[in-house]
């Protein structure tokens, strides 16, 4: 999986900014990605391309239960969120609804990778290659269920 | 085991469980609401285009629908996604839709208890992250998004990490002006907003005994903005008289085994608590009101799940008798059943003559959706549970969380205030 970084070096990235409280009321897919990231980076949705990921630092989507958020990016185009630590239900929107990988990753990848970085995400190996600097990176490993449920296409795949 | 484990052994019908555990849980009851109810109908659009039938729910006794977050609507998309609520739970069959305009509505979890709507032991699910609220009353209450909640919707159960469970010792009574919004907010000041990520966060200890039924909800809600996965506090007698009041006469005290184990034992002493607020942007940017920036306010907001029940607007109503507001105070009983009280005791009289304006039950400026949010540049004082960066409007407003009697105290000076120096 490869596509180009959007780096937000920061922490405790909310769901207020990924997608603010006035659009809970929408439930168009499309309309809702126009507004992704506004509170942080209106101009997010004009420069975020189709297969780009998101990399930023501790706590990602903490916040409210809205799966507005992931679904937001995921219709961004975002395949993957990169970060030091995810919120939980975030986390569990994203691989149980299907809409984006949430990949845990440690320092050095946070670190060595900037924005505009290309980067291959190799979820068999655990692994993060930035194609631009010539860098590999480990991912934490997705927990067994958190495996299962991704590798099945989403929770309604899923065979428990 | 503790309290949550013994819940999820026995939902998912096994005589041990342990942290990291993965469980399938049936759930006892479910919730949504304007917002996740629409969410949750679009997933079923997706399910029936893949040729999956939904055309029947799991158990329709078992879910509850709440009007809260857009009404009154403002628009047009809101409305619709009322009609859309109402259409949905006439199309599967559910009876509980508390709707707004005809009796008993409010928010969602509001309603959980003064509806007595959940019961000690239960799995509670809701479209919401604030369903951890409910916890309060002994139950594993969680709040899952809209594909989670249609998988429960269809099959009765969802898959659960047992988690981790660090436990709250409150030592002691409150003192007097000191609600348990500032232990809570003291706590998340501590840990951070991932202290308590997929963790449980247990409340107990003397302090706890002590407090009342509203005050637990309030502890259990804020569990939320330190990411845990749910709140609780064991069920006692206070719990079972309290569901009694409401209508539930089969709620039974609820605890966990005496040997129950616990990740981490923190211990607070009561005495040493003092009114708190959480300054712009986080709810663990955590500072003591006396020594808090001496900013001009625009307005005091109490209102929603965390700080608007009928106790936190009896204790705003002791500091604002007889006062006058120096700036815009809004006060939103979170459920008509609290209006009714508030009404007839008195409390909405001595509102009215301080000048607030009383607003009906509505999430909406709690999440910066609708019914008076902040204009660039505007500072306000809230009862709410979070502040980021436009949660309550413009994304350059700013919010200040606190307890109920802080907000009113601010409301009368115009500047953050203790309520212990006002005169």
């Amino acid at each position: 999986m490869k596509g180009n970084v959007v780096k937000y070096e920061r922490d405790n990235i909310d769901t207020d900014v990924i997608i603010p409280g006035q659009y809970l009321k929408v439930h168009d897919y499309a309309e809702l990605a126009t507004h992704a990231m506004e509170g942080l980076d209106p101009d997010f949705h004009s420069k975020v391309k189709e297969s780009d990921f998101i990399l930023s630092g501790k706590n990602f989507g903490c916040g409210s239960s809205r799966e507005h958020a992931p679904i937001a990016l995921s219709h961004s185009g975002v395949k993957a969120v990169l970060a030091l630590s995810f919120a939980r239900i975030f986390y569990r929107n994203s691989v149980d609804g299907a809409f984006l990988l949430p990949i845990e990753i440690e320092e050095d990848a946070y670190k060595g990778i900037a924005e505009g970085d290309e980067i291959d995400i190799d979820v068999s190996k655990n692994e993060i290659t930035n194609l631009t600097k010539n860098q590999t990176y480990k991912m934490k490993p997705f927990s067994d269920i958190i495996g299962k449920i991704i590798d099945a296409g989403g929770l309604f795949n899923y065979k428990p | 085991m503790n309290i949550v484990e013994k819940i999820l052994a026995r939902a998912s019908g096994k005589s041990q469980v342990a942290p990291d555990d993965v469980v399938f849980a049936k759930v006892d009851k479910v919730m949504v609401h304007d917002v996740s109810g629409p969410g949750v109908l679009k997933v079923f659009d997706k399910l029936k285009n893949k040729g999956v039938d939904v055309s029947k729910l799991w158990d329709p006794t078992k879910v509850w629908v709440a009007e809260d977050h857009f009404v009154p609507s403002a628009e047009k998309v809101s409305a619709e996604n009322i009609v859309k609520l109402s259409n949905f739970t006439k199309n599967y069959g559910i009876e509980k839709h508390f709707k707004y305009g005809m009796g008993q509505y409010g928010i969602c979890h509001t309603l959980s208890h003064e509806e007595a709507m959940v019961m000690p032991g239960d799995v509670y699910v809701g479209g919401d992250s604030h369903t951890n609220t409910t916890g309060a009353l002994g139950a594993f209450a969680c709040g899952l998004g809209h594909t989670d909640i249609a998988y429960v919707l269809l099959n009765g159960q969802i898959w659960f990490k047992v988690p981790e469970t660090d436990y709250f010792k409150l030592n002691g009574k409150l003192p007097d002006h000191v609600m348990a919004k500032d232990v809570i907010l003291k706590i998340i000041g501590d840990i951070g907003t991932d202290g308590g990520n997929y963790r449980t966060m247990q409340f107990g200890g003397s302090g706890i005994d002590e407090m009342s039924v509203e005050s637990r909800l309030t502890l259990c809600n804020m569990t939320t903005e330190a990411g845990a996965k749910n709140g609780i506090v064991e069920a006692d007698q206070k719990v079972v008289d309290y569901l009694s009041s409401r209508g539930a006469t089969n709620a039974q005290v609820f605890k966990g085994d005496d040997d129950a184990k616990y990740a981490n034992i923190y211990e607070y002493e009561a005495s040493e608590m003092e009114p708190l607020v959480a300054k712009p942007f986080s709810p663990e940017n955590v500072a003591v009101v006396r020594e808090a920036p001496s900013v001009e306010l625009d307005k005091s907001y109490i209102g929603s799940c965390t700080g608007a029940k009928y106790e936190d607007l009896e204790a705003v109503a002791k500091i604002l008798k007889g006062k006058t507001v120096k700036i815009r105070t809004e006060i939103l009983p979170a459920s008509i059943s609290i209006y009714k009280r508030a009404m007839e005791n008195g409390l909405l009289t001595i509102f009215l003559d301080a000048g607030v304006t009383v607003g009906p039950p509505t999430c909406g400026a709690c999440c910066g959706a609708h019914m008076g949010v902040l204009a660039k540049n505007e500072i306000c004082i809230s009862t709410t549970n979070r502040n980021f960066p436009g949660r309550m409007g413009h994304v350059e407003s700013e919010t200040y969380l606190s307890s109920p009697m802080v907000a009113a105290a601010s409301a009368v000076t115009g500047k953050i205030t203790d309520p212990r120096d006002l005169q």
